[in-house]
């Protein structure tokens, strides 16, 4: 790790203050992705300012969405009995992020910020049709991802929480890469009254991504059936020594499949 | 099994010793060794696989803060030292000797993998140092990177005058007569085999502290290793012309080595060099990622296997062409592990009457490649069992059945076998039955029925193995090429007040002898465990021996451990005799007392160590003082332990994840010492075993960059993936130890990859899959199934 300069912010202001007068800051959530990146000697900020103490943990209903604060940690959120009982695919996705250890760091507002194209929170709030609320505005999801590692967020925006509405039905279902435990592929599935939406991540070049054919053959009949040889095109999806694009498009419409059937 | 009648002696499961200062933190490793003044070194590894050093550019690094020094391998040439030397030699097939390119401990003008070292910049601190190291400036004329191991012999030359890449050419086993049983075969089987890299991933990374004392011109060597004196002599006398008598090394706690922390590796050299050269003490520890770079690999074997059978099907010759990757430069055992520690056990627990093979060791730019767990056995036990399993569906046979048909019968011992060892004990039927009965085998099918019911596909495998260890005849071992000795030594101290100090020149590094061996003591004498220790690990405390690999440290260490403790009974017993004034021939020792026969008159060991310390009473014409007894025992012949692994898998086709739903284990390792840790070598083994069959692979692409260099990529196996292990032992005591012991260190990893593979194939078979490489991943099975969709719809 190179030296830095650590700060403690006192609220979202202050933080963003902090971060201006900065020459190359970054600003630190859960340090789930960050510290890892900082001892492998991939970053070298001149200084961190750490969010932990700007109030910005809390899980609320506002009647049509679920408010989560940026900085809650993903146990939270996965042992929440208000998102277990609204969404309990949110709880779930939470639930198996990393291990025991990442969950009780991690946060949601870190994980979006960062959009891994491997995270699983991206999906979630794609497919929920959630938003991204800063200290000056608010981002839809359809207006906040900006390719792999990339968002709409400005360099001293920082993510207060984010609204995710309350769908009829939802699952996420993800197959595991089998050494790091990111998703390989993760899937999404959220039915509203106005229609189905099925977000995809860990597969896209691009990250996170709605599979439009998908959503609709559910939408006229939302059933694993109705998608039975469903996929995606493996365009544009990512190959490694894991998986070719091939087999992703494979596990995407498998996964797909498995969360429309756990919707119930 | 049979129940130890001593408490704390042969056969209990006595809890480990060790255990409590690793489980609260006070296990001393290397990195936690600090010496006053110490520098930090970081090692500058090449991130091109093949090039000239074309010029290194220092200056601006030097004047980084902190910095004491920056050595390459000019330094290395202008002080002439050697490298890391090759311990055991097979010579080629047409009698000359193998090439033994120079290694040197920085890189000479040419740099050969990816993580070669180039320099070694020494700080104050290490963040300094790595700072540092950033700003060197090395320009490299880059060569397209060798590695693909079927083609690297017709590429240029990666070590100069070494021809065709091909660091040896060597054959075992009778040509002819095996080329006579192919003619005359009823039935032929020809299989493909791949073994796959994979990376050792010891729990603690290699590190090493080294000290110049410039007051008595003694250097000390901390270092992650499993044989300090072996380390001591090839550094001394080989390396760096340094005195042994002016060398201590001191392998102290060590987290894991399975034979990665064998071989010396330039780190450590350069540390014990650096620490005279610039008169301050030299810290090494090595991060994660520079231990996938940098500790040798494991396996990495292409054969071509040849099974033929008369029409009764049984085996009457085996034929196996292997190339083996042994990487960029040569380590201890390279040249070793896939030839006469892989050769001579393609006889597996078979009675095969005529087998040949051929290997050769080839270069290519990747990661020097020595013995990992199992060191050629896992190699050997893979293509034979493969092979088994093949044969049997191509004739039509059980694969149960086909392996009983065909094994050495119990009373064909002792056994020669076609590749040079003769096997001195073995009984493999019982093991086979016992390991049926445990997975309820007759009633599978049922099972897999059951699981088609429910979309997934269920399957069993069988691997019946054999392996050598317990190495090795010294003679056996120089007459085949080798330049080391490997018997053991033992001294056992006893001191005046009855405690005993157990000096073994074995290493325990994960196996747990600080109490295994102690219960050799406890049996023998009959003293509590707790006033028992065993020392180990360092060069100045225990006499000359050759450290812990190739499952060795109980059949030779402990038969040295054993023999020395006889003498101690036995000069005990004259001393009993003097002051109990009777005959020699009359006094027994049992439970810790020496007793007149057929009276109640008896002395206490405590009472007779006492007298051995303060002779006043004490046989002085016949007896010298004192009471401790050195043994150096060189073993009659390897062991040879043998077992049954059975494996049972479900696959989920959609996906082609396989999931392990039992695993049985019936194993024959002797006696044992402790039952307890002899399943947790069991465990072990497995555990590495199934993570080279699903999981790990080292995985190279076309510009030699290592692609799987972190856990990011390289899958370890993980507790959640194994279902209960069920393990259980039958004896065949060895013949030729005082104890009848075998080793158990590395059966497991031998055993199971074929038993994971053979399932994962038996899951397959009726989509229309018929042989699958390791690893078996989620996207490699679901591959292979669509193959054979394709295939069969064409």
């Amino acid at each position: 790790m190179y030296s830095t300069k650590y700060v403690k912010a006192k609220d979202i202001d202050d933080a963003a203050t902090i971060m201006a007068s900065a020459e190359d800051g970054k600003f630190l959530a859960g340090g789930m992705t960050l510290i890892p990146t900082l001892k492998q000697r991939l970053a070298n900020p001149d200084c961190l300012v750490d969010l932990s103490a700007c109030g910005l943990s809390a899980i609320a209903d506002d009647g049509s969405a679920i408010r989560v604060g940026a900085m809650t940690r993903h146990v939270e959120v996965a042992e929440s009995a208000l998102v277990q009982k609204t969404i309990p695919a949110v709880a779930d996705l939470a639930g198996h992020i990393g291990d025991r250890q990442v969950r009780n760091c991690g946060t949601i507002g870190g994980s979006l910020a960062n959009n891994d194209p491997a995270a699983c929170y991206p999906a979630a709030l794609l497919a929920l049709g959630g938003k991204v609320h800063t200290q000056s505005r608010s981002i839809a999801a359809e207006d906040y991802f900006d390719g792999m590692f990339e968002t709409t967020l400005e360099e001293d925006e920082v993510i207060r929480e984010v609204s995710l509405p309350k769908p009829e039905k939802a699952a996420y279902v993800k197959f595991p890469n089998p050494a790091s435990r990111y998703a390989m592929v993760g899937v999404f599935v959220a039915k509203f009254a106005d229609g189905v939406r099925v977000a995809v991540t860990g597969a896209g070049e691009d990250g996170v991504f709605r599979a439009s054919d998908l959503e609709a053959a559910l939408d006229a009949n939302f059933s694993a059936d109705a998608i039975a040889d469903g996929t995606v095109s493996a365009d544009g999806l990512m190959s490694d020594i894991h998986a070719s694009a091939e087999y992703r498009a494979h596990l995407i419409g498998e996964m797909t499949r498995r969360a429309v059937k756990a919707c119930g | 099994m049979p129940e130890g009648t001593v408490k704390q002696g042969i056969g209990a499961s006595v809890r480990r010793k060790e255990d409590k200062r690793f489980l609260i933190g006070k296990g001393n490793y290397t990195d936690d060794i600090n010496r006053a003044g110490q520098l930090h070194v970081y090692f500058l590894r090449s991130p091109v696989a093949f090039a000239d050093i074309v010029s290194i550019d220092k200056q601006k690094a030097e004047k980084a803060s902190g910095v004491v020094a920056i050595l390459t391998g000019e330094d290395v040439a202008a002080d002439n030292l050697g490298g890391p030397i090759c311990g055991w030699v097979p010579t080629n097939k047409d009698g000359s000797a193998p090439s033994e390119p120079p290694h040197p401990i920085l890189a000479n003008g040419r740099v050969r993998y990816v993580g070669d070292h180039v320099a070694a910049v020494f700080a104050e601190t290490l963040e300094q140092a790595m700072s540092a190291a950033e700003l060197i400036n090395v320009t490299y004329s880059e060569m397209p990177a060798i590695t693909d191991l079927k083609t690297a012999m017709d590429k240029p030359q990666i070590h100069d005058g070494m021809e065709s890449n091909t660091y040896f050419d060597w054959e075992l086993g009778d040509e002819a007569a095996t080329n006579d049983a192919f003619d005359k075969a009823a039935t032929i089987v020809q299989v493909d085999i791949r073994n796959n890299r994979v990376i050792p991933n010891a729990m603690e990374p290699r590190a090493a502290v080294a000290d110049y004392d410039t007051g008595d011109g003694r250097y000390t060597l901390f270092t992650t290793s499993q044989n300090p004196q072996l380390t001591r002599l090839v550094i001394g006398a080989f390396m760096l012309n340094i005195p042994e008598s002016k060398f201590r090394v001191v392998a102290p706690d060590v987290g894991g080595g399975f034979g990665s922390k064998i071989y010396v590796y330039p780190e450590e050299a350069v540390c014990v060099w650096a620490s005279k050269k610039l008169g301050r003490a030299v810290k090494w520890t090595a991060d994660r990622t520079q231990a996938f770079l940098g500790d040798a690999h494991g396996r990495d074997h292409i054969s071509d296997v040849k099974l033929a059978l008369d029409k009764n099907n049984r085996i009457t010759g085996l034929r196996v062409d292997t190339l083996a990757n042994l990487g960029a430069y040569l380590s201890a055992f390279a040249m070793v592990t896939p030839t006469y520690l892989h050769g001579t056990l393609l006889s597996g627990v078979y009675d095969i009457p005529a087998i040949y093979t051929n290997v050769r060791g080839i270069c290519t730019n990747t990661v020097n490649v020595d013995a990992y767990r199992g060191a050629g056995r896992p190699e050997a036990t893979y293509l034979l069992e493969r092979t088994m399993d093949v044969a049997a569906k191509q004739v039509g046979m059980d694969p149960a059945e086909f392996r009983r048909l065909n094994f050495i019968p119990k009373d064909a011992f002792p056994y020669q076998t076609a590749v040079a060892l003769q096997y001195d004990i073995g009984d493999y039927e019982p093991l086979l039955d016992r390991a049926m009965t445990m997975i309820d085998y007759k009633n599978f099918e049922n099972r897999r029925t059951k699981s088609a019911k429910n979309g997934k596909c269920r399957g069993i495998g069988i691997s019946t193995y054999i392996e050598a260890c317990g190495i090795a005849p010294s003679a056996v071992v120089g007459a085949l090429g080798g330049r080391v000795g490997l018997y053991e030594s033992a001294v056992v101290r006893v001191d005046p007040t009855g405690t005993i100090s157990v000096l073994t020149g074995t290493h325990s590094h994960g196996q747990g002898h600080d109490t295994t061996f102690a219960q050799l003591v406890c049996d023998k004498l009959g003293v509590d465990i707790e006033a028992v220790e065993i020392v180990h690990g360092d060069s100045d405390r225990t006499a000359f021996g050759m450290g812990t690999y190739g499952s060795r440290s109980l059949a030779v260490g402990g038969t040295a451990i054993s023999k020395a403790l006889d003498k101690v009974i036995a000069k005990g017993k004259i001393i009993a005799a003097h002051m109990l004034e009777a005959a020699d021939a009359d006094i027994e020792f049992k439970d810790g007392k020496f007793t007149v026969a057929g009276t109640d008159r008896e002395k206490s060991f405590g009472e007779i160590a006492l007298s051995a310390y303060v002779p006043h009473n004490f046989p002085h014409d016949r007896l010298e003082p004192g009471l401790e007894e050195t043994s150096f025992y060189d073993p009659l012949n390897f062991t040879y332990p043998s077992g049954t692994h059975i494996a049972e898998v479900e696959i989920d086709p959609a996906t082609g994840v396989v999931e392990l739903v039992d695993w049985v284990c019936c194993d024959d390792f002797g006696n044992l010492i402790n039952p307890m840790v002899v399943e947790g070598q069991v465990h072990g083994g497995i555990a590495q075993g199934v993570g080279q069959a699903l999981y790990e692979e080292a995985a190279y692409n076309d510009n030699g960059q290592l692609l799987s260099a972190s856990y990011m990529d390289y899958c370890m196996p993980r507790a959640d993936h194994f279902p209960s292990l069920k393990v259980e032992n039958l004896v065949t005591a060895c013949t030729h130890n005082d104890l009848g012991v075998k080793g158990c260190g590395e059966a497991g990893a031998i055993a199971s990859p074929p038993a994971v593979i053979n399932a994962v194939v038996d899951a397959l078979s009726p989509l229309g899959v018929t042989d699958i490489t390791m690893p078996a991943t989620p996207q490699k099975v679901w591959q292979a199934i669509q193959a054979a969709q394709t295939k069969a719809a064409e």
